[in-house]
């Protein structure tokens, strides 16, 4: 049973306790473990529960449902119909999860065991090779060994940055100091991404485990996890982790009876999104505000409390045990030429199947929306979709066949960020978007470095004019132009990325800005300031629902005869189009 | 700045906590949630307290207090309300369900109702985007939100407060 953040919203824990009430009166608890997993990914369909041996998926899953799950399957052998996986295309039922599109072209790395074991329990990690890594690491390897393995793994920070984790590692290695620190980056701030959170919460161990291995090559006896004290679920999951992985002698005093020791402490964040970049955050667990400083120095030469920090993010981590379990010529073979491996998504917007997706670099934006997500929700036109969170951009269709890997999107002009992928349909405004992210940027800037500062405020004002039809054609000159600046000139990696989704909607949706600002329009219908609503007099029938509802009094007419909005008083909360039956009402 | 008068209880165990993190200034961010763990909120007469217990200057608290929009100086309702603004839940109508709950709640964005009971905050992904829009009120999410549920929602607890 998916017990996400996800699926506990839609009561996951209820329908736990009925099967557990049910199974104990059918005295089946001994022949059956209802075991609390993390995230299968597949949140659009929560809460989700999956039966093994063979693999049978039932979705949207109610508490009520649970005695038909017991009774049906459980006893009789016969798998209820009614929850399992409808195709949309063949509109038939799919048996198991290895039919269904949304997993079939996944490949599960970094995810491998979210959704197979219970986080809360040690030794189901360990049956998946769990701690293997670690312990061929230093029993049978040196660091240099290991580090040569995680280079020629090809794997790149999974941030968003896309750095070779193994030169990194081999910076933090190579610098003499009495004391070094490993750090997890578990500051998942990008809105509308939770993969990090995911994996923290469904495999908490993978990364305990990779930071050991990292703290055994480069000399570092404590690791630190910096996680947003808005995941709860996550922080108690890790706890239980560290906990557990002390008692069995995996953290600690003399891992496995060797020299090397090493213990593991979380730092909390507390909601700033600038503390995802690596110098904020150490100032942030520093006590201080997380404000970025210059690089160099890198943390690797000078980081938390001035002694070498090296900085991984979740995702990177996660994938390091493998790498050392089947080899760095297996994960080669993986991904792109200066791309390897897999990356995990955030699949969420106007997309069919919202969720948690792994695929192998090289993968195109088409075979994931269109593929695993299932396409555009409600039927309608794909527009955009914006990777790389409020640093990335908008790509268009013509991207659409654009194999995913971290040069190609910073060539198409967004990046891949930490993994956020965010679909639009035709109903959204892209002006409006760029406008969103600024406002984003602007709360959370640090407030250090003037561009970002000044800079990202003005880009604000300046969309937000060309949203209410203010704007002028001088204004995307100036748009433009200060993008550019900010780019150049910021601090540090949020201010330099800042004005991308600004650029990237610039590039590929210049119409629309046009159409804003010449003929006062917003084409998506979204622009409040822009819309008229207006009454259809042949469809209006007079039957006056729609005047009792306006708030603001500013529809009259009278019984059986069309009536009319006065503009000047529509507050254009379109109310009244949602009431009117008859369609008559339309935004113009 | 709010002045509260603290209670000499408060103030023991605010001094506990500074305590139990020893005092040490790279501590201040775990203090804080600790303390508004505790209190519900960081209001200037505690940030005081803190800063005298760890001999640095209350600027450097008051400075860590409002970089950081987890931390707050006012008290939250008896029931704080979380709206998602996250993209996900933004292309998902967040906004509609914004203006829903501040039109009904006659409070804006940070603000908390004159009963106490309601507060209302905007926080950047819940990380459940496939129940997109999203409102948290406590620590029970509301998912596929849609602005003509927000009443029945808020009835609910106007319901239970009535209890």
């Amino acid at each position: 049973m998916c017990c996400g953040t996800g699926c506990r919203a839609s009561q996951s824990e209820q329908i736990i306790a009925n099967l557990q009430e049910i199974l104990l009166q059918k005295e089946l608890q001994e022949e059956v473990q209802v075991v609390r997993t993390g995230c299968f990914g597949f949140c659009e369909k929560g809460p989700v529960i999956k039966i093994v041996p063979d693999n049978t998926f039932y979705t949207e899953v109610k508490p009520e449902d649970a005695e038909l799950i017991v009774q049906e399957h459980l006893i009789k052998g016969r798998k209820v119909d009614r929850l399992l996986y409808l195709n949309p295309e063949t509109q038939e039922h799919e048996p198991d999860s290895k039919h269904i599109t949304f997993y079939k072209k996944q490949y599960r790395i970094a995810l491998r065991n979210c959704g197979f074991i219970n986080p809360e329990n040690i030794d189901e990690y360990i049956a998946r090779d769990g701690y293997l890594a670690l312990g061929k690491a230093i029993t049978e390897m040196t660091p240099e060994g290991v580090i040569q393995e995680i280079t020629a793994s090809g794997l790149r920070g999974r941030g968003g940055g896309g750095f070779p984790t193994g030169v990194k590692w081999n910076f933090t290695c190579k610098v003499e100091a009495t004391q070094k620190y490993v750090v997890c980056n578990a500051d998942e701030g990008d809105p509308g991404a939770f993969m990090d959170r995911s994996i923290l919460e469904g495999d908490p161990h993978s990364v305990l485990e990779a930071m050991a291995i990292n703290g055994y090559c480069t000399g570092a006896s404590k690791g630190l996890i910096y996680i947003r004290a808005e995941y709860p679920l996550a922080i108690e999951r890790l706890k239980i982790a560290i906990a557990q992985a002390e008692e069995y002698g995996l953290l600690g005093e003399h891992i496995l009876g060797t020299d090397f020791s090493f213990d593991i402490e979380l730092r909390y964040g507390a909601g700033a999104f600038v503390c995802g970049e690596e110098t904020a955050l150490i100032h942030s667990m520093e006590g201080l505000r997380g404000e970025a400083t210059l690089k160099p120095p890198f943390p690797s030469e000078r980081g938390y409390n001035g002694f070498p920090t090296n900085v991984n993010n979740v995702e990177t981590y996660a994938n390091i045990p493998v790498i050392l379990l089947k080899g760095a010529d297996w994960f080669q073979q993986i991904g792109t030429e200066k791309s390897k491996g897999t990356k995990v998504f955030a699949l969420a917007g106007k997309v069919n199947n919202v969720g948690l997706i792994e695929v192998p670099m090289g993968t195109t934006l088409r075979e994931v929306i269109f593929g695993i997500g299932g396409g555009i929700k409600d039927g309608k036109r794909f527009k955009a979709v914006q990777t790389g969170g409020p640093s990335g951009g908008c790509l268009t269709d013509k991207h659409l066949d654009r194999p995913i890997d971290y040069d190609n999107l910073i060539q198409a002009g967004s990046m891949m960020g930490s993994g956020g992928m965010i679909v639009m349909d035709e109903d959204d405004c892209m002006v409006a978007m760029a406008k969103f992210y600024l406002d984003f940027t602007v709360e959370e800037s640090c407030g250090k470095c003037s561009p970002c500062r000044i800079g990202n405020k003005r880009l604000y004002e300046i969309l937000d004019r060309i949203t209410k039809g203010r704007g002028t054609l001088d204004d995307l000159d100036n748009l433009r132009n200060l993008g550019s600046v900010i780019k150049d000139t910021a601090l540090c990696g949020l201010g330099q990325t800042s004005p991308n989704p600004v650029l990237s909607t610039l590039d590929n949706f210049m119409e629309e800005y046009e159409a804003h600002i010449i003929d006062h329009k917003c084409p998506a219908g979204q622009c409040k300031a822009l819309l008229s609503y207006v009454i259809d007099p042949y469809k209006c029938t007079g039957c006056t629902l729609c005047a009792r509802n306006c708030p603001a009094n500013a529809i009259t007419g009278e019984r059986k005869i069309p009536h009319v909005i006065d503009t000047k008083l529509c507050i254009k909360c379109g109310v009244c189009m949602e009431k009117c039956r008859f369609g008559a009402i339309t935004v113009q | 700045m709010s002045e509260v008068k603290l209670s000499q209880h408060k103030i023991d165990q605010i001094i506990a906590i500074c305590d139990e993190h020893h005092n040490k200034a790279g501590e201040l961010i775990n203090i804080l949630h600790k303390t508004q763990g505790l209190l519900g909120y960081l209001p200037a007469d505690v940030q005081k307290v803190i800063a005298k217990k760890m001999k640095i200057p209350v600027s450097k608290v008051y400075g860590v207090v409002t970089f950081y929009s987890f931390f707050t100086m006012v008290p939250k309702g008896k029931y704080p309300i979380s709206i998602c603004m996250g993209t996900a839940c933004y292309v998902k109508g967040a906004e509609k369900v914004l203006d829903e709950l501040q039109s009904q709640l006659g409070i804006k964005v940070g603000e908390t109702t004159p009963d106490g009971l309601f507060s209302l905050d905007s926080l950047r992904c819940v990380g459940a985007c496939g129940l997109a829009p999203v409102v948290m009120i406590g620590e029970k999410v509301y998912g596929r939100l849609t602005p003509e549920r927000v009443k029945d929602i808020l009835a609910e607890y106007y319901l239970l407060d009535a209890l």
